[in-house]
């Protein structure tokens, strides 16, 4: 199985051209969840098989699958009761009927795709928060780079005025993508260096700015206060901002990621997630978790260090590929 | 840190209260509990089942002993089996016999590699060591940067090549260089990494090869789900990593990657790795016994010992133990040297973990504030000095002029010095019950409640 793996990260990191397509999104996705799909697959076609009834045994051992893959304990346990529901209205008895049943339960969990669009009076802001190392810096850098593409104008703020060399990071990141940073002295206080960024974006009429922030600890008091005051200042220098605010969410992160969320919502109210870092073995069960238990829709996951490695979630194409039966990759 | 596991498995526990002895029923009933809350904690599902079997195993078996309740017993039981699953005793890192001590630090992307390096080589000079600082992630875009920035910070040189060498050969200069420069320890900083990527993997190989580290470090955020244990196998297959540094343990993680990590690899857990500023102290020793004790919300009186041992001097508490005895109780300079102290001693809200049977106090949902050692601070700075000897002395009008004085309130005012006074007789209470052992320096920390962790105390520090 090792040599699997090996085979998959080989392929992941071979560069390959930009300007994504609609299907290789889904074979990246799905090359990405490759292995979690394999073991996934694996587990899930040795259980549901025709012939095999449908009983409690099996139930307990799709939860246990759920659980490996970080669905979470109460997401799995409201998953199952959902799934048994459905079996006993149906009246189905043979497991190898369970998949479609599965897959239609986890996509109603997963709720509506709801994708970015940038709206509103210009410049269209983008607050960026999370957890120190979720990937927030090179999220921006992949965001950057989209709309940029886009053809939008865009403006970065460099609100990670803590960390040793963060705003070092994102200028090179921005540079990649080819868009300006506005970055405070050392040391600067982050509110202010954002409100400078909003007056400068206004003044070069950028369509977007996307502000940076330093990864902080949800259990920081002191630190969500002075989130909180950003997005208080933002919402003061420019009409509607934050328009969009993005938690970031380490894809390998367990259970802890819901409270994450939770808190990160109490200091600024979140318009959506990105999930970074899917293109390990992490199982990306997260994100169903988050769906579920927060209604904070996913809007982005991250599938590699490319800068064209971010992708819209969507729903039916993330369960589809979670479930697809054979890996003919891209 | 832990506090989630430590709540449900005490309230299970509670449960088995009143039960007159371990049966199969009450037994998997608990046990279903404990692994709900393991699950919920992120212990991986395999490890998860196979300590439950254990548990079961021995809560049935013979070996419970008649004298303790049920809960007890259970406790126990669980609380030995924690211990032995992240592994008995305390592991250090080790120092190479002859060359420099190279220490090679290996993990995810966002672990905290980095962080961690710069803790370490303070950690080494606060030795009395000599540290170099090596930048051999020439990925992630200012890695090197950050490094350097730390490095000054820490007054660690930093060697680099900048990125356009590879590692395996910045790690090999690194460590010649060293050796001209008389560093004995050598912290090779190497860029994240998937532990799928083949690639890369064999780029940590041959940087292995060619250095032989003394200690292979993989660092671990504390928050890792259920993929840890994918994680942990496969740097330790690859590189047969030589123990791990569990980061970010200052957020709300229940921890289970610890346990995870420690039972897949049987590699020692050697720190853990709290708050981003980079302090010595911030890279705490793995004490496998007291962690245990801290997830079974019985806290760790070692840690909080020792900590107050750091900061509180010889003389201080001489001073204080003479007021004790003299039965005079203590006055508004002694609480604040002791405010002073405690701050010394770290996060407040990392000190309320250590706090034995947190739980158990009588007030509800400590929301450690800094805030509060700040204001209580000020109040007593704004006293007289006569006033701070003297706390009867404060009447209204004295009262409002030191609320006006330290901008607080008549009310934060009184608050303070009920706090005093309530201190002042606990210590009575304390003093008539007589525990000479305990020794002054416990006087300024909360005390557990109960009996039976007196006794238990007694033998910690007589073992000591």
């Amino acid at each position: 199985m090792l040599r699997n793996l090996f085979k998959d990260g080989d392929k992941s990191r071979v560069e390959s051209d930009d300007a994504p397509k609609k299907e290789s999104w889904f074979n990246r996705l799905k090359s990405g969840l490759a292995k979690t799909r394999n073991q996934l697959i694996s587990q899930l076609s040795g259980l549901l098989r025709v012939g095999r009834k449908i009983d409690e045994d099996l139930m307990e051992e799709i939860e246990e699958i759920l659980i490996q893959a970080d669905v979470g304990v109460d997401t799995t346990l409201t998953l199952m009761d959902n799934v048994r529901e459905a079996v006993k209205v149906k009246g189905l008895d043979d497991s190898s009927e369970l998949e479609t049943v599965l897959k239609a339960e986890i996509l109603k969990l997963l709720g509506e795709d709801v994708p970015l669009q940038l709206e509103g009076e210009k410049p269209y802001t983008i607050l960026v928060l999370g957890v120190n190392g979720a990937g927030k810096t090179t999220t921006i850098g992949k965001l950057a780079r989209r709309f940029r593409r886009g053809g939008h104008s865009v403006l970065v703020a460099a609100g990670d005025t803590f960390r040793a060399a963060a705003a070092d990071q994102l200028a090179i990141w921005c540079e990649r993508a080819g868009v300006e940073l506005i970055r405070g002295g050392e040391r600067a206080e982050p509110a202010s260096v954002v409100f400078d960024a909003i007056h400068a974006a206004k003044h070069r009429e950028a369509d977007v700015l996307i502000v940076d922030t330093a990864g902080r600890l949800h259990t920081k008091k002191p630190l969500m206060d002075e989130l909180s005051k950003i997005g208080r200042v933002m919402s003061r220098a420019h009409a509607g901002a934050p328009h969009e605010v993005l938690l970031v969410i380490d894809g390998t992160v367990g259970q802890n990621a819901l409270m994450q969320a939770k808190i990160f919502n109490e200091a600024v109210p979140i318009t959506g997630v990105v999930v970074t870092k899917l293109d390990g073995t992490a199982k990306g069960g997260i994100v169903i978790a988050v769906n579920a238990e927060l209604g904070a829709p996913v809007k982005f996951i991250g599938l590699g260090e490319r800068l064209e490695d971010l992708r819209d979630f969507e729903r039916t194409d993330f369960v589809e590929a979670l479930f697809a039966s054979d890996a003919t990759d891209a | 840190m832990f506090e989630n596991l430590s709540d449900r498995l005490q309230n299970t526990l509670k449960k088995l209260r009143g039960q007159g002895r371990l049966t199969e029923s009450n037994v998997s009933d608990s046990l279903r509990e404990v692994r709900r809350a393991f699950l919920e904690a992120d212990v991986s599902y395999k490890v998860t089942r196979e300590f439950i079997e254990r548990i079961k195993t021995r809560s049935l078996g013979q070996e419970v002993m008649g004298s303790l309740t049920p809960e007890l017993q259970i406790a126990r039981i669980i609380g030995e089996e924690l211990t032995q699953l992240m592994g008995n005793h305390a592991e250090k890192i080790r120092v190479a016999p002859s060359g420099p001590t190279v220490v090679m630090l290996v993990g995810l992307q966002g672990a905290g590699k980095t962080t961690v390096a710069a803790k370490l080589a303070l950690k080494f000079r606060k030795e009395g060591r000599s540290p170099m600082l090596v930048a051999a992630d020439v990925y992630r875009p200012a890695a090197i940067k950050q490094l350097q920035v730390l490095g000054e910070q820490t007054g660690t040189p930093v060697f680099s090549m900048g990125t356009d060498v590879s590692p395996v050969k910045i790690a090999e200069a690194a460590v010649k260089e060293a050796l001209t420069r008389a560093h004995n320890c050598v912290i090779i900083d190497t860029a994240g990494r998937l532990h799928v990527d083949a690639a890369l993997m064999g780029e940590l190989q041959r940087i292995k090869a060619t250095v032989s580290p003394t200690e292979i470090l993989l660092v671990v955020d504390a928050m890792t789900g259920q993929d840890a244990v994918n994680v942990a196998e496969n740097f330790n297959n690859d590189l047969d990593i030589d123990g791990a540094i569990l980061t970010k343990m200052d957020g709300d993680a229940r921890g289970g990657a610890a346990l995870s990590i420690r039972y897949i690899t049987q590699k020692p857990i050697k720190f853990i790795s709290v708050g981003e500023k980079i302090e010595a102290a911030a890279l705490e020793e793995f004490h496998p016994e007291r962690m245990a004790s801290r997830i079974l919300g019985q806290g760790d009186f070692q840690t909080l010992l020792e900590k107050a041992e750091e900061v509180f001097s010889e003389d201080e508490a001489k001073a204080l133990e003479r007021k004790l005895t003299e039965n005079k109780g203590l006055d508004f300079n002694d609480f604040l040297t002791q405010l002073e102290q405690i701050k010394n001693m770290g996060p407040l809200d990392q000190l309320m973990d250590l706090i034995p049977f947190k739980n158990q106090l009588p007030v509800k949902n400590l929301e450690p504030d800094e805030n509060h050692l700040k204001y209580a601070k000020s109040i007593i700075q704004s006293m007289t000095p006569a006033e701070r000897r003297n706390p009867p002395l404060l009447d209204r009008s004295r009262k409002l002029r030191i609320a006006k004085g330290s901008g607080t309130t008549v009310n934060q005012v009184n608050t303070l010095v009920s706090q005093l006074r309530m201190m002042n007789r606990m210590l009575n209470q304390q003093a008539a019950m007589a525990v000479p052992e305990l020794g002054p320096k416990m006087g300024s920390l909360p005390r557990p409640k109960r009996k039976a962790r007196k006794s238990r105390k007694r033998k910690r520090r007589k073992s000591r």
